[in-house]
């Protein structure tokens, strides 16, 4: 009986040692030390064995058992090493292929993205962001913003009119929200109004589709020279760096005093020159970008809304606009204002 | 507004180059556009030459050799046939700069050397002048000395960009008083401050009569008579004068009308009064259907509205827009009468575009003269009349006025200018600024009276208005100090509904969609391109009356009109395929507009008169993600477009419902309708394949939806917390077998009625149709979500509720597969 233990503890370690899988193992092992191997069957024989015999024999198989349990696991690890490196030298991959390709990114139109930057600005600075018809009445595109009818004034701006109405058109500003704002709101008020325009023009520098941005801010003691700080500080968010603001007198129905403002030149740092002898060419030398007009709300336009507490012998204020497409031409160097409306993806993917 | 440089200095000399006074103009509100010049570039080198003897050249027959003294003599070739000896004559040396750039040497002519040229007024763009060279007035002219001393040669103008509120500006003693105003140089006498000796015979009175029959439209009308006038060329300082400001020189009398506008702003017309019946002009509108001939030569037809200066056969002249041929100066012309009046601006502005007629004399009438202007021009005119036409004037000046409103008196209150500006300016400055500009002032109190002169009368009427005129002499861009308001207590911001549209923005872009801005109006065959019946609402849009063209002349109804054209046109251009959406608006005639800006309810009493909802579409052509050696490169389809459609929803936390639905625009069988709740936002879908070849497109897919009611719906910012953690959740898939026209939005509702409230989600996984489920059947994997509350759910209450809806899914012919 011991003879036959030792016979299957050599004759299991030769299988064991000849195993060349993990899988081929687990087969031996089953044979070996499972339910049904004779070792098993052995020891569950054991009382059956004379009593003198059954101690020997026991511990005898027991012994065998745990060595091939032992030497079962040893293999068992080499083997499966040995396995692993297999599987990675055949899962090796061309690392130099492309990778899979997620859907190509998208954009924001450099209108919207500029809209959004002058937005976040006067956000910063106070100001609420509102919005108002484009077809508008004339009432409030030009009557209330002190261009009566027959008002030369009202030919600075060709203006689309709408056929069912003659007193409806395309608004020519963004200003008419300005008077919106006011019938809706008491002051103090300040509010940035974004959105399209329209003018009858079309050519390298007039679109007769194009987007402003407004600023209105009244309230007690509101001055000229705060329209010029919040320039300022408009401007400089935008352009970068400490630029400065000069305002030049102008003429507009709605505000008086009137200017157009203008900011330093962000590329000659406004010397209007790159090098030495060198014109700076966005400013053509000046040292001065045109940007937008503005001026102190004229107390006609008030009077248009004293009921709603805008007494023009008590509040005063300003207002600003500017076109958007101006300011991402000047931003990004886009030379001609067309381009904004082709819609071409290989622009509009330069802007990230 | 086109100023020659030597005319404004002749009235207030600032003692600067152009460039820059031009600068200082622009900084207190009066643009340059841009100095220009007429004549040569430079003077140097044009000199009075006297004509000491002329010779027949030997080889040329039109050619003369000149000896000409130009401060020591010289040979000239001339090839003019009126040079003669003994005459002061223009001369440009060798090294001359002639107009045009051309840079004058020594020639050879014909074997004969010329040391420079006898010029013609022409040659020095000093208008047209008589033919041939330029005999100039010998009033003891030196030889030699510079020509520009007696001509004005290498004239600089300032081109001004004059705004329509600065009337007084549209004439060079106007623009000479500002620039008195702003450079403190000393100003002229004003030029009728002297009228001319009346020596004619009678009265004006025998000669001519005005009656004005619409006093409201024509608040003055003067006019003066002149005899014994002689047609002819005027002199060249006026036409050097009048073509560097841009005027065509006429003959003397229209010439003087014109430099006198152009002097005082103040138009004025011209009539040979041989050809005015009986002298006699009535001012009158004009009757139904009537017509005349322009001096233009084009026959006009007139309205109503429209003023008329006309004699006893009928209208001579369009009143402050143009005259007419019947009553014109001609060389025979010898009795003149000159009419200068004053209209109401409004109805000149009304007939000049009802005629679609601008003329120089309209550009000034429209923006309001006041009527002391009349008299100041006819004084001017006068005296010119006399001096160069030989005229005779007629004592007395016809003046039909209805009462002219005296100058208004403004009260500018002490710390007003501070208080707007933010910026002080002494007293004594503000006096001194407003007293250049012509205005009186009068100390009061305190504060200050102040007077506004006749010319300023409709510009300057408020307080706010002489403070303007006190902030742009000053200077704002020296002395402007830059401060923020006090806004205290004020919140910035962004409303819900413009961070939401944002949000979406932002993830249409993250989903791999390139943002575009269409055009808002489009052409009105679009509805019929898009398959869109009549009858339909979005098949009529806002129409323009004055359109650009007819294909930008209907507001568009559709984003997807304006995504096809963006999408064709980049196709075009060889791109391979596109992902666009628009954020913006489209514009409906009829129907009601939803609350916030997104819905056109817009803020303000008078509701907008269209209705203007923001929405939201995108457009997808070929594949959303292109082909690779790992596949992909499937064009997108509808569930392509209905991922990302649900991918916004989920940004929001809106739940959407899709239901099969016809679009005219869309594949009848991959379309769909999208609602929120019970409320229709929009459509879904793949294009009909009728509208993709109207648009060159093999296929294309694309939706578009109303932002109101998908952002109103959202739960961002108001989510609430769910314990999801305490007690687990029982996942299990569920396979049902149903007949394949049962929607898998009916399988699910089904499913989730069938589960209750401790059904938490149960979404739609996989779809099989084949030979396993049998024919006419498909079979529909669900993946499912058992919670509760307040305690771990056993398997008994999971296999209960499993059988509830089991039980369910009878009821819409539906079994479990196993
Ligand atoms: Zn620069």
């Amino acid at each position: 009986m011991l003879k036959r233990i030792e016979q299957i503890k050599s004759e299991a370690e030769g299988a064991i040692a000849a195993a060349g899988s993990t899988a081929e193992l687990e087969e031996l092992r089953v044979r070996f030390l499972g339910r049904k191997a004779e070792l098993t069957m052995l020891l569950r024989g054991i009382a059956d064995l004379p009593q003198e015999e059954r101690g020997k024999v026991g511990s005898a198989a027991n012994r065998v058992r745990q060595q091939l349990e032992l030497k079962l696991e040893e293999c068992a690890a080499e083997l499966e090493a040995s396995e692993i490196s297999v599987s990675l030298a055949e899962g090796q991959v061309d690392v130099t292929l492309p990778g899979s390709p997620t859907h190509p990114a998208g954009h924001l139109h450099l209108i919207t993205r500029t809209t959004r930057q002058i937005e976040d600005v006067m956000i910063g600075l106070g100001y609420r962001v509102i919005e108002g018809p484009e077809v508008e009445h004339d009432y409030y595109n030009f009557t209330a913003l002190n261009h009566p009818p027959g008002h030369p004034a009202r030919m600075l701006q060709d203006t689309f009119y709408v056929q069912s109405d003659p007193e409806v058109l395309l608004r020519t500003h963004t200003s008419p929200v300005q008077i919106r704002a006011m019938e809706t709101q008491a002051p103090p008020i300040f509010v940035v109004v974004p959105g399209k325009v329209y003018r009858r023009d079309s050519d390298a520098t007039h679109s007769p589709m194009f987007h402003q941005v407004e600023g209105l801010a009244i309230g007690e003691g509101i001055t000229l020279a705060d329209l010029q700080g919040t320039l300022v500080e408009m401007l400089g968010a935008i352009f970068g760096g400490s630029r400065q603001v000069r305002m030049r007198p102008h003429f507009f129905p709605f505000t008086e005093p009137s200017v157009e403002f203008d900011v330093s030149c962000f590329l000659c740092d406004g010397s209007g020159q790159l090098a030495v002898g060198e014109r700076c060419n966005l400013c053509k030398g000046i040292g001065w970008i045109e940007v937008g007009g503005a001026g102190m709300v004229d107390p006609n336009v008030l009077g248009f809304v004293e009921a709603n507490g805008y007494d023009p012998e008590k509040v005063q204020g300003f207002a600003f606009g500017m076109g958007v497409e101006r300011i991402a031409m000047l931003r990004h160097g886009v030379p001609d204002l067309r381009r904004f409306f082709d819609n071409d993806v290989r622009v509009l993917g330069q802007f990230l | 507004m086109k100023v020659p440089y030597s005319w404004l200095r002749e009235y207030c000399d600032p003692g600067v180059e152009p460039g820059e006074l031009a600068e200082r103009l622009a900084m207190t509100g009066t643009e340059v556009e841009r100095v220009g010049a007429v004549g040569p570039p430079s003077a140097e080198n044009f000199v009075i030459g006297k004509v000491l003897a002329v010779e027949p050249h030997p080889d040329a027959d039109r050619l003369q050799v000149c000896t000409v003294d130009a401060g020591g003599d010289r040979t000239i070739v001339c090839g003019a046939p009126n040079v003669a000896a003994g005459q002061t004559v223009p001369v440009a040396l060798p090294g001359a700069t002639m107009p045009g750039g051309q840079k004058l040497g020594k020639a050879k002519l014909r074997g004969v050397e010329s040391n420079g040229m006898i010029l013609s007024a022409a040659e020095l763009e000093l208008g047209e002048g008589p033919p041939g060279i330029l005999v100039l007035d010998d009033d003891g002219l030196t030889p030699g000395s510079p020509l520009a001393e007696v001509l004005p040669i290498a004239e600089p103008v300032l081109e001004l960009e004059v705004t329509p509120n600065r009337i007084d500006c549209f004439g060079v003693y106007g623009v000479a008083r500002e620039v008195h105003a702003i450079t403190s140089a000393p100003l002229g006498p004003e030029p009728w401050a002297e009228d001319a000796p009346a020596d004619g015979n009678g009265d004006v009175g025998d000669y001519a009569s005005v009656e004005v029959k619409v006093p409201a439209l024509c608040p003055r009308f003067t006019a003066r008579v002149f005899t014994n006038v002689k047609i002819g060329p005027s002199p060249v300082w006026l036409q050097a004068r009048l073509t560097a400001a841009g005027q065509r020189p006429i003959n003397n009398v229209v010439d003087i009308t014109n430099y006198v506008m152009l002097l005082t702003a103040q138009p004025l017309h011209a009539f040979d009064l041989d050809k005015v019946p009986a002298g006699a002009l009535t001012i009158r509108t004009a009757t139904e259907g009537e017509t005349m001939a322009t001096l233009d030569g084009v026959e006009r037809k007139l309205d109503p509205e429209t003023v008329l200066v006309c004699d006893q056969n009928g209208p001579s002249g369009i009143a402050g827009i143009m005259g007419g041929q019947t009553s014109e100066v001609s060389e025979q012309t010898t009795r003149v009468l000159l009419e200068v009046a004053n209209w109401n601006g409004t109805n000149i502005l009304r007939s000049s575009r009802q005629l679609g007629l601008r003329s120089e004399a309209s550009s000034r009438f429209e923006k309001q003269l006041h009527p002391d202007l009349c008299l100041r021009a006819q004084k001017i005119a006068s005296q010119l009349m006399i001096d160069l036409c030989g005229a005779k004037l007629v004592p007395g000046t016809i003046d039909v006025a209805a009462e002219i409103p005296a100058p208004p008196s403004i009260s500018l209150r002490a710390g007003r200018v501070e208080g707007l500006l933010g910026m002080r300016v002494e007293q004594a400055d503000q006096i001194a600024y407003l007293e250049r500009l012509g205005f009186g002032v009068e100390p009061d109190g305190d504060d200050l009276m102040v007077e506004v002169p006749a010319d300023r009368h409709y510009d300057v009427t408020r307080e706010v208005d002489v403070i303007e005129e006190v902030a742009r002499v000053h200077g704002l861009d020296e002395h402007l100090p830059s401060t923020l308001p006090g806004s205290a207590g004020q919140m910035g911001g962004l409303s819900r509904e413009q961070k939401l549209r944002r949000r979406l923005e932002d993830a249409m872009r993250d989903l791999g969609f390139d943002e575009v801005v269409g055009w808002s109006f489009t052409d009105p065959g679009l509805p019929a391109r898009m398959n869109i019946p009549e009858g339909d609402p979005r098949a009529t849009g806002v129409t323009l009356s004055n359109p650009l063209s007819v294909e930008q002349s209907v507001m568009r109804t559709t984003l997807l009109g304006s995504l096809l054209d963006v999408g064709k046109a980049n196709l075009a251009r060889d791109a391979e395929r596109v992902a666009l959406f628009e954020s913006g608006r489209v514009y409906l005639p009829e129907g009601d507009s939803e609350e916030g800006p997104l819905g056109g309810g817009f803020p303000g009493e008078k509701a907008p008169s269209v209705v203007e909802p923001h929405r939201l579409g995108a457009l997808a052509v070929g594949p959303m993600r292109p082909k690779s050696w790992r596949g992909g490169g499937e064009p997108a389809d509808f569930f392509a477009l209905k991922g990302v459609l649900e991918g916004l929803a989920a940004r929001l936390g809106v739940e959407l419902v899709f239901e099969a639905g016809e679009e005219p625009f869309l594949h009848s069988g991959r379309s769909a309708s999208v609602s929120v709740e019970d409320t229709k936002i929009g459509w879904i879908g793949e294009l009909h394949p009728a509208v993709c070849r109207a648009w060159d497109l093999d296929a294309a897919t694309g939706f578009e939806v109303s932002l109101a009611p998908l952002v109103a719906g959202a739960v961002v910012g108001r989510e609430d917390f769910v314990d999801i953690t305490t007690f687990p959740a029982v996942l299990q898939d569920l396979a049902v077998v149903v007949p394949p026209e049962v929607p898998s939005a009916r399988v699910r509702e089904t499913v989730l009625a069938g589960g209750g409230e401790l059904l938490r989600s149960a979404e739609v996984f996989d779809q099989y149709i084949g030979e396993q489920v049998g024919a006419g059947r498909k079979s529909l994997a669900l993946r499912l979500e058992f919670r509760a509350d307040d305690r771990t759910l056993t398997d008994e209450e999971v296999a209960e509720l499993r059988s509830a809806i089991v039980a369910a899914l009878k009821e819409i012919g539906g079994s479990i597969r196993d």
